[in-house]
């Protein structure tokens, strides 16, 4: 395609990208960096049924006065990104001084909240992608070697996962699991430990939602699998045949490489996909024990009646730059790839 | 025949003047959280909207669409149903207007004591009262000559003693789940021991202490005692639990008994369930319980004429001798007229205890929020209890500096 021609094609999608992605980014970030202004407080009589108290309150005309002035609140440059809940650049040199042995010191830092979340969403991307990747390829070939007869309902059974919205996928999976559930009483039973629950025990709930995680992100990388092997040749399958060539080294020598963009390309989604894990810690109640990026950001927003907007901002801004940083080495190489092929 | 067509019309103006109040115009939008008392009087409301427009939204997470919705001009609801900690957020953000002239002009059945006057300003109109109390199962401490307890420590003893007998494995149950729920929970608790969550006169925190301490060890205790995934269970959770015949003891909302002693469910279990008042801790002569109060406030982003009418429809509810005469059972009306039933008892052995209302300050939403996030790794041993009161102080010093509190 001539480079106009693209242009004009690409015009309106790119618009479109700037207005609904590129300026909330643009914005988003802004906000990061300012605070609310200080209060103003104020002592009042308080009276409610149970009787009357001298208080404190918000000094509402003194506040919109200052909100006035300056409406995007008081400057805070990278205050919030290095304060406890974020970064806790201080938090952590006081640790590395105080502290005596390194596992100590791992100790502390992974209890600060902002590592605590992004240990666990690194895990779950640890986990949850390459188990999907191979999942989802294992799927493929079976369904592709199978009667085409029975092809037709087994692709549909296989892709309800992705089918089934995030949230009641998970609330399923969570009542099963419930010690009193077929899951969680069995595993009791098994165990023979009364008190074992898969929900209050950390590592079980990461468990749990790691393989949940695999179970409904496999059927995408499936269907793109899928696809990609209808295009697979098959004169050259066909003389490895001939040459005795076992299937294992048919797959490895013949149809990996064919597919090997694709690969890419599922690996780049998911990557995506899981380093927002968010929904199956609210299906599954389990903000005690597990807690990710997208979910810290959520519980600024809402978790607490006070909106806090610069730290949802300030995460926000650091699960971009965590995903780029992800995302790197594979985009890396896509690029590499590109310019041999030209 | 005429006087058939006499009582007819009779019957007919009468209801009208009894449940019109005449609204000509207007709109009403009300959020509300989700409990039987709070359906009912938006229900009671509802009858007197004349030719306004109605419409409600009950919903358990209240508490994340209101300052958003209240924020937008005009604002998405003419009035929100609040309670002690939920009017803060509004009053912090300016979104709730003064009620003043509209008690004035409409307000009649009204009582003084309804009104919740902050600086002088009438900014909500209170309907009922509310807090955490024992629950027990009589049949299961008869058996085992269990006395009602009347302190925490004594619940730790009867069930451990019921646990030991073999009847219940898990025979407390508190709501505990991370977040909100377990927050309120160490409120109360905290409150039961003499504790303050702010050094006095400022917003600096103030749980690190051997209160917080005594807290924690004590909220762990009930914890073993309760079904292993306790940091799941909201109050809906274990009400069920309690309806299964899972649990003796129990620590659960006023505004929940109704729903809980309804004819649904096992009819021993609800005959042998029994309330009681909310229980003392560490000594203390306090109950470790917080008093609430729900009561309506209107949107200040929206027209006089909505706010009119919209304060038209709830007056008639929370001065409504039938309403609380009729549902009498879901709540302890603060209502005129209202005879508190056997459900109340609750609430009442509460206030007569002279439990605390719910600290109704500004950053008590901050101090509300770290508790719920910080404490579950003490609760799951994983952390110290002076670890994990370190961590609530400092997650809500970094938050407080953020919101300018600090």
């Amino acid at each position: 395609m001539p480079n106009k021609t693209f242009f004009w094609f690409f015009l309106p999608t790119g618009l479109a990208m700037v207005l609904f992605i590129g300026l909330p980014i643009i914005s988003t970030g802004v906000q990061s960096f300012y605070a609310q202004h200080d209060q103003v407080v104020k002592e009042v009589k308080k009276c409610d049924p149970f009787g009357c108290t001298v208080s404190i309150v918000v000094d509402n005309e003194e506040t919109t006065k200052i909100r006035e002035a300056k409406p995007l609140g008081k400057f805070n440059g990278f205050g919030t990104y290095v304060d406890r809940n974020h970064l806790a650049t201080e938090e952590i040199k006081k640790f590395w001084n105080e502290t005596e042995t390194f596992g100590e010191f791992v100790d502390q830092v992974t209890n600060l909240p902002f590592y605590k979340a992004l240990i666990f969403t690194l895990t779950y991307c640890i986990f949850v992608t390459p188990n999907v990747l191979l999942l989802g390829f294992i799927i493929a070939l079976s369904l592709n070697a199978i009667s085409r007869k029975i092809r037709g309902p087994l692709i549909f059974g296989t892709i309800l996962p992705m089918i089934v919205t995030p949230l009641v996928g998970s609330l399923v999976l969570f009542w099963m699991i419930d010690s009193q559930g077929i899951i969680g009483a069995n595993i009791q039973n098994l165990m023979n430990d009364p008190y074992l629950s898969l929900k209050s025990s950390k590592t079980l709930t990461w468990i749990t939602i790691i393989i949940y995680g695999i179970w409904h992100h496999s059927p995408f990388a499936f269907v793109v699998f899928y696809a990609a092997l209808q295009t697979v040749p098959q004169e050259p399958i066909e003389a490895a045949i001939i040459d005795g060539a076992s299937r294992f080294q048919r797959i490895k020598h013949i149809v990996l490489p064919h597919i090997y963009p694709v690969v890419t390309f599922v690996a780049l989604i998911s990557l995506m996909d899981n380093f927002r894990v968010f929904e199956p810690i609210i299906g599954f109640s389990a903000e005690g024990s597990a807690q990710s990026l997208s979910w810290l950001i959520y519980d600024n927003l809402v978790n607490e009646e006070v909106i806090l907007f610069g730290s949802a901002a300030a995460t926000s801004m650091m699960t971009i730059i965590g995903i780029a940083i992800l995302l790197a080495p594979v985009l890396v190489r896509t690029w590499k790839e590109f310019k041999t092929a030209r | 025949m005429r006087k058939i067509l006499v009582s007819l019309l009779f019957l007919l103006f009468g209801t009208s003047a009894y449940a019109d109040c005449n609204i000509k115009s207007g709109s009403i939008n009300i959020l509300a959280n989700d409990f039987p008392a709070l359906r009912t009087f938006v229900e009671t409301s509802k009858q007197c909207k004349g030719s306004a427009d109605f419409k409600v939204t009950h919903s358990s997470e209240h508490n994340k669409i209101a300052v958003p919705a209240l924020t937008a001009n005009p604002s998405e609801f003419s009035a929100r149903i609040a309670a002690n900690s939920s009017i803060v957020p509004l009053m912090n953000q300016d979104l709730i207007r003064p009620l003043d002239d509209l008690v004035k002009k409409y307000g009649k059945g009204i009582q003084d004591s309804q009104l919740i006057t902050i600086d002088g300003k009438v900014m909500a109109v209170a309907f009922m009262a509310n807090t955490q109390h024992l629950y027990y199962r009589e049949d299961v401490l008869k058996d085992l000559g269990i006395a009602v307890p009347k302190t925490y420590e004594e619940v730790v003893a009867a069930s451990e003693k019921i646990r030991a007998s073999g009847k219940m494995q898990y025979p407390y149950a508190a709501a505990y789940k991370a977040g909100w729920n377990l927050a309120e929970e160490f409120v109360n608790m905290y409150i039961g021991h003499g504790g303050e969550f702010f050094k006095s006169g400022s917003a600096e925190p103030n749980v690190n202490n051997a209160k917080g301490v005594a807290t924690l060890n004590m909220l762990k205790k009930l914890s073993e005692l309760s079904n292993p995934d306790y940091l799941t269970h909201d109050s809906e959770a274990i009400k069920v639990e309690w309806e299964s015949g899972n649990v003796a003891l129990m620590t659960l909302w006023a505004s929940r008994s109704g729903t809980l002693l309804d004819d649904e469910g096992d009819p021993n279990i609800t005959k042998a369930t029994k309330l009681t008042g909310p229980a003392t801790v560490g000594g203390g002569n306090i109950p470790a319980a917080t008093l609430w109060w729900d009561g309506f406030t209107l949107a200040k982003n929206r027209s006089d004429a909505d706010a009119e009418a919209t304060f038209r429809a709830l007056a008639h509810a929370a001065s409504n001798k039938k309403m609380v005469a009729d549902a009498a059972d879901q709540a302890v009306w603060l209502v005129e007229g209202f005879v508190p039933g056997p459900k109340s008892i609750g609430v009442i052995e509460a206030v007569k205890m002279g439990a605390k209302p719910y600290p109704m300050l500004p950053q008590m939403g901050l101090m509300h929020g770290a508790l719920g996030s910080e404490i579950v790794e003490f609760l799951q041993g994983k952390e110290s209890a002076e670890q994990a009161l370190k961590d609530v102080e400092a997650a809500y010093t970094s938050k407080a500096k953020e919101q300018g509190f600090l």
